[in-house]
Formats: structure tokens, C-alpha cells, sequence
């Protein structure tokens, strides 16, 4: 457009658009290669499928260790919701508003779990729960999950908070409201789009995360290791429902964090 | 009025930010013990296994065996692949969506958006469908009669690589994006008028502004494949090793802390060392701008 210098001739912009039509393609493909396979008729895996049916999904539906791990990672999921929200937005307004000596190591420590590895992270709790028996228990998996997801929590708050007025507060306050009360009233209401996509981006985080769950979740299999155990022991169309179920639901999150809150969104812009 | 006027000074005092207060402190306290206790503590704790001995063998065994230190260099060489495949894929995209139209701009980040949130493991699997020996390609090419037998493309390189770019390119395209949105269009029509060819002004103009972009985006893509293990794990079927995946088996399989704890070192050191010559780059290129 108007970064082009205008031109008589049209076919960088054609290969432009051919090469990224190609990229697109290479992107979409599994997603287009796992929705057929999810239906298909034949007993094992087969592409094209020969034929519609939905034995996969059932078999999914009527298997118990699918259903036990779906609800071991809801539960994993929602309870890291909970609490790297809370602790997030909590630590979000103490980094964005306060002046404390030692503000900047708490900002680098609420930072460093994107930096550090999943797999160090993962092995260093293992090495702590090990010892505490602590393995195999959903809750185990996920203190591991809220450490991983408070550093999103508190990006997604604190850019929001960034932008909020701090007038408005100050007004409340000046009118007479306490800080809690102005807190309350004034700036939560305003930032809640943005503590709403970050729990659900909290929430994706969990029920998607596999090696920390590999790790911690012993028996008490999560969603992805059930899933990540199976396709190492046999590949089945089952995973193919399974995935296309996980898809959903997170397609799911994503609309409602789209509706309810201020969407969650990797672009910034 | 007085007392309106007390209680706004007295709110005044209270603006926050401006007084060093407690409940800054209090509100991450929870945050700072729990990460602390959780997180800092233990990986510090993993790094010093590493050491316990008081020896220094463990980083001798991984530096020094040839097994070991073909490991991490191949996770160099597959994470220095990736981002420069990612690299190929993302730029021209990049500049696709900025210079699209809205509904090309529409269905170019619906294939980007929605493959990113969809799950690693969900995609890994679909890789090894479309790859492995009934797989689509296998199939395809049966069918032609280009080949007679199925085959596999799966447990290699190009495979694992295929897999891991899926996975990473995006987070190339994203920051690369956000750059090129805010390049000044006129920046460009000043180097044609002044009579620059397409490309050079491209070379010369263009890419040197979205630097930033590439720079964040392969600093990103390069310390995540160094530590990626869903898609080497599954796609390479043992045949292609990474760091994190020989953490993963000296940790479950032979209980081997002090080695795991050297490699454990060896990657944070290696992501860290990246991502401070990231911090470097772009503060220099802050101040010189």
C-alpha cells in the first residue's frame, strides 16, 4: 500500500501473496489433517477416512482414564486460574504503583519463569514435591502451573494498569473514599477486562502444558500426558476426537475472553 | 470547605506512587514467597546438585563425552535452524498483513492465530499423521505410484525441525508485526523520491527499521527451541536428541540428579547468555536512536 513505491509491474506482490498462501497452508495443515481423522470411520489410522462416524468421540466418552485425566486437568486448570489471578493482580499493582527498594528484583523474579526453561522449572519442582510426596497429586501440578502462568497474569494487569488514570483514584480519595474502597470502586471495574483475559490466558496456560504435568502429575494423569503417554504407546483416531474436543474448548476461552474481557491477543499493537 | 480540603490533602499524601508505603510491599509478598519458595529456590537447589559433590565431574562428562556434547550441539544447531527458517517464513508474512488488504489481512491471522493457541501435543500428533508411515505423504505418494512402498518421514531432523517451526514461527511474525505497523510509511516514499530501486530502498530503509522486530522475535525463537521437548521427543522417536530431552530421561529413568542438574545449568546458562546479549543489543540500539 503506501509503504509501496506504485508500480507498473504487479508480480512482487502476487509472489508475495503466493509465498504466504503456502505458509498459511503449511500453518493450518495439521489442524486441517485432525478434524476429518476425528470422524472417520475406519478402525485405525487412515487419511482420507473412508467414511463419517463418531466411534471416536464415543470411545473417548466411554473410557474412564480419558474422562478421569480431562477432569484432573479442569480441576488443575481452574485452580491455577484462581490463584495466579489472585497473586498476579495482586503483584501487578504493587510493581505498577509502588516505590519499594527492591522493586526492581521482585519485577526480574515475577519475570523469570517465561525466561527459565519449562523443563529446568519442571525438574526443580519434581526434586522439591519428590521429597515432599507430593507427586501424583492435582494440586501438585498445579502450584507447578501457577508459578509458570503469574508472570502472564501479571503482563496482561499491568499494561492495563499502565494506561489506567490514577486521577480517578485520586479523586475517589480526595472525595473521601479510602484507598481500599477507591481501589474497589474505581480501578477494578476499569481493569477487570483485562484480569478476566488474564485468567483465562491463566486457564489455557494450564490445561495446554504438558512437561511440568509429565513431571508432577504421576498417575494422576493430566489431559496432555494421558494424551502425550498414548500417542508414544499407540496412535489412535481417539486422540484425533480428543484434540478436536481441546480445540474447541479453547477456541471456546479465547471467544469468551474476547466478549467478557479485553481479549487476549500475542500482537501488540 | 476546610474539611474537604483536609481530606483531599490527606488524599493527596496517599497518591499512589509518590510515598514509599507497606502495602506496595504486602501486596507482593504472597507473590515474592510463594515463586521463592517454588520456584527460585528449588531451581537454585537443581543447580547446586550439580555441584554437591564438590567435584566438577558432571559439566566434565557433559562437555568433555563426545555422547553429551553431540547433544548440545545439536540443539545449537536445530535451535539456530529453526530461527532462521522462522525467520524466512515470518518476515515476509509479517509485511503481508501489514500491507494487506482486510480480508487477507482477516484470513491471514486466522491461519496464524489459530494454529498458535491450539496445543503443542495436538499438533506434534497431527505432524506424525501426516508424516509417519500411513501417513498422508506416504499415502499421496503411493497412490501417484511415485513410490511402491510405504515409508516414513518420521525420527529425523526434518521432521523434528518441520515440527518445531510450526510451533515457533509465530512468535516471530508476532513482534516483527508490531514493528512494521509503526515504520512510517513516508520513511519509504522519501527513498523512492530520492530515487532509491525497490530494493534498496527494501535493504536499505525498510529492513533496518524492523530490525527490532527480527531481533526480539529470534531471541524468542531461539531460547524456546533450545529448550523445547514435546516436538523432538515425538517427531525425532529417540533419534534426535535435545538437552531437555536428556534432562528428562537422566531425571526419570536413572535418578541421576547431579547430571541433570549440570545440564539444567548448562541450558539456563545458555538461555541467559542470549537473552543478555538481546537486553545489549537493543539498549545500544536505544541509545543511538
Amino acid at each position: 500500500m503506501s509503504t509501496e513505491r506504485p508500480r507498473k509491474n504487479a508480480w512482487p506482490r502476487r509472489l508475495l501473496t503466493i509465498y504466504c498462501s503456502a505458509v498459511f497452508f503449511f500453518l493450518m495443515l495439521p489442524l486441517l489433517v485432525v478434524f476429518p481423522l476425528s470422524f472417520s470411520s475406519a478402525s485405525y489410522l487412515q487419511f482420507p477416512p473412508p467414511g463419517f462416524s463418531w466411534q471416536w468421540y464415543e470411545r473417548y466418552l466411554e473410557t474412564p482414564a480419558w474422562i478421569d485425566a480431562t477432569i484432573v486437568s479442569l480441576k488443575v486448570a481452574l485452580g491455577t486460574t484462581v490463584l495466579a489471578t489472585l497473586l498476579g493482580t495482586m503483584t501487578a499493582f504493587s510493581l505498577v504503583r509502588g516505590k519499594y527498594p527492591g522493586r526492581a528484583w521482585v519485577d526480574r523474579l515475577v519475570a523469570a519463569p517465561i525466561i527459565v526453561p519449562n523443563i529446568v522449572i519442571a525438574v526443580a519442582i519434581y526434586g522439591l514435591f519428590a521429597k515432599m510426596h507430593l507427586i501424583g497429586n492435582w494440586f501438585g501440578v498445579m502450584i507447578g502451573h501457577t508459578v509458570y502462568a503469574i508472570p502472564f497474569v501479571v503482563l496482561v494487569v499491568g499494561a492495563s494498569l499502565r494506561t489506567f488514570d490514577v486521577a480517578q483514584e485520586q479523586a475517589a480519595m480526595g472525595l473521601g473514599a479510602s484507598r481500599l474502597r477507591a481501589v474497589w470502586r474505581v480501578t477494578l471495574p476499569q481493569i477487570k477486562p483485562a484480569i478476566v483475559s488474564a485468567a483465562f490466558l491463566a486457564f489455557i496456560t494450564s490445561f495446554d502444558e504438558l512437561i511440568i504435568a509429565l513431571f508432577l502429575s504421576g498417575s494422576n494423569m493430566t489431559l496432555p500426558k494421558k494424551m502425550f503417554e498414548n500417542i508414544i504407546s499407540e496412535i489412535d483416531p481417539t486422540i484425533s476426537a480428543v484434540s478436536v474436543l481441546q480445540i474447541i474448548l479453547v477456541g471456546v476461552v479465547l471467544a469468551l475472553s474476547a466478549r467478557l474481557g479485553s481479549g487476549i491477543s500475542p500482537i501488540k499493537s | 470547605m476546610s474539611a474537604a480540603a483536609a481530606s483531599g490533602l490527606s488524599g493527596l499524601s496517599r497518591v499512589p506512587g509518590i510515598r514509599t508505603h507497606g502495602g506496595a510491599v504486602a501486596l507482593s509478598l504472597p507473590t515474592v514467597v510463594f515463586l521463592l519458595v517454588l520456584f527460585a529456590i528449588p531451581v537454585l537447589r537443581l543447580m547446586l546438585l550439580s555441584v554437591e559433590s564438590g567435584s566438577l565431574a558432571p559439566y566434565e562428562k557433559a562437555f568433555t563425552d563426545e555422547l553429551y556434547l553431540g547433544v548440545l550441539f545439536n540443539t545449537f544447531k536445530i535451535a539456530l535452524f529453526v530461527t532462521a527458517v522462522s525467520f524466512l517464513l515470518a518476515y515476509p508474512v509479517a509485511y503481508f498483513l501489514t500491507v494487506a488488504t482486510p480480508v487477507w489481512r482477516m484470513i491471514g491471522m486466522f491461519c496464524l492465530l489459530m494454529p498458535f493457541w491450539t496445543s503443542i501435543l495436538v499438533r506434534t500428533y497431527a505432524w506424525m499423521v501426516i508424516l509417519g508411515r500411513r501417513g498422508i505423504v506416504s499415502e499421496a505418494l503411493l497412490a501417484l505410484g511415485i513410490t511402491d512402498a510405504p515409508f516414513s518421514m518420521l525420527h529425523n531432523m526434518p521432521a523434528v525441525m518441520i515440527g518445531m517451526v510450526h510451533v515457533l514461527m509465530p512468535y516471530m511474525v508476532f513482534p516483527v508485526y508490531a514493528v512494521m505497523q509503526r515504520v512510517d510509511p513516508n520513511v519509504m516514499q522519501a527513498a523512492f523520491g530520492l530515487g532509491a530501486p525497490a530494493w534498496r530502498a527494501f535493504f536499505r530503509v525498510y529492513f533496518p527499521l524492523t530490525l527490532p522486530g527480527v531481533l526480539s522475535g529470534a531471541t524468542l525463537v531461539f531460547i524456546l527451541s533450545m529448550g523445547f521437548f514435546i516436538t523432538p521427543a515425538l517427531l525425532g522417536g529417540g533419534k534426535v536428541m535435545m538437552i531437555a530431552m536428556l534432562i528428562e530421561t537422566y531425571v526419570h529413568e536413572f535418578l541421576d540428579w547431579e547430571f541433570s542438574g549440570a545440564l539444567s545449568v548448562a541450558l539456563l546458562t545458555f538461555t541467559l547468555v542470549i537473552y543478555a546479549l538481546f537486553k545489549r543489543i537493543m539498549k545500544a540500539e536505544q541509545n543511538w536512536s
